[in-house]
């Protein structure tokens, strides 16, 4: 039972995070400050993500690329 | 937005999920017997259906803020996937993803399995594997055709998307009885990559209460700009590295989740 539900979890974790944790990680955080710069600081800061997004790429990219991941 | 991006954005990413299921259910079809096939490919399809059945509705009685929120950061991380993997097989990190080689893989794993008759289908090798490559690239065409429907509150034309893909490349490839090794597979890869990771950062800042500039014309920037980045990675990238020229399994020395999700 254990085995099954560690493989289902296992495959939906490969499903959406994929290879590298630390994209999703990033683009999670960075809508979570985005969320707060809209609406506590009412901030319209619709730039945050598309900078958070081509970040995440590149480091990603810089990790795999280098043998980090 | 009207419902044309929407039925070539998820008609792209489904024909490419669906050359992949082809190849899947040609080698078992092709080197077993094609009924214990289509009986998998079929439960598959009833799996898949059941799971579109539930989730569709029910995802669309979500707030749309709440669903641009959790939808967007969804289809941002799925597809920055989609276009890291795009990336570093254009830049020659990555052997090419090649049909005809995977196809030639499948045939020779399904040639040396042994035929075992099991709950009522004669070759339970052939049933599975049809059953796992549909069921497995078919759910990110549901992933895809929930997300995207759901977002525009227009399920049924990124259905009708996915439908059109499905058909067309069921169709070609019982025309040609062979994998659709000719398709542009990495270039499409890499545009699905573009539109999952734009629309994601579209609808997810949207959830997160951003106004865009221009609203939905602010797609027509975003898509070219993550196809510039992109490009500009993928140029950085080239400069230390010659490409890949045959992709081969020797040569796919990176481990990664493609064999789970087909990426």
């Amino acid at each position: 039972m254990m085995r099954a539900l560690k493989s289902f979890g296992a495959f939906w974790y490969d499903f959406v995070i994929g290879d590298d944790w630390h994209v999703a990680a990033l683009v999670v955080a960075a809508l979570a400050v985005t969320a707060l710069l809209t609406h506590v600081a009412r901030v319209n800061a619709w730039w945050l993500l598309p900078l958070a997004v081509f970040a995440a790429l590149a480091w990603s990219l810089r990790r795999a690329t280098s043998g980090k991941n | 937005m009207t419902a044309l991006p929407l039925i070539l954005t998820v008609f792209v990413a489904c024909a490419v999920e669906a050359i992949e299921a082809l190849t899947i259910v040609l080698a078992a079809g092709l080197t077993r017997e094609w009924r214990s096939t289509f009986q998998g490919m079929a439960a598959a399809l009833v799996v898949l259906a059941a799971i579109v059945g539930v989730l569709g509705p029910t995802i669309t009685l979500l707030p749309l803020t709440a669903l641009r929120l959790v939808v967007g950061a969804l289809l941002a991380i799925f597809g920055l996937q989609w276009l890291r993997k795009a990336i570093l097989r254009a830049s020659g990190y990555k052997a090419l993803h090649d049909e005809a080689s995977a196809y030639l893989r499948e045939v020779a794993a399904a040639k040396a399995a042994p035929e075992v008759r099991k709950r009522g289908v004669s070759d339970w090798y052939a049933f599975t594997l049809a059953f796992k490559g549909v069921l497995l690239e078919g759910l990110e065409v549901v992933f895809i055709v929930i997300t995207f429907g759901a977002n525009q509150r227009n399920l049924g034309a990124a259905a009708i998307g996915a439908a059109i893909a499905v058909v067309v490349v069921a169709v070609t490839g019982v025309a040609v009885r062979a994998p659709l090794a000719k398709v542009p597979e990495n270039a499409l890869k890499f545009a699905v990559g573009i539109m999952l990771t734009s629309f994601g950062t579209f609808w997810g800042a949207e959830g997160a209460g951003v106004t865009w500039p221009g609203n939905d014309a602010a797609l027509l920037v975003i898509v070219p700009l993550v196809a510039l980045v992109s490009l500009g990675y993928t140029a950085w990238l080239r400069r230390g590295r010659p490409a890949i020229a045959a992709p081969t399994p020797a040569t796919n020395a990176m481990t990664d989740s493609e064999e789970v999700t087909g990426r």
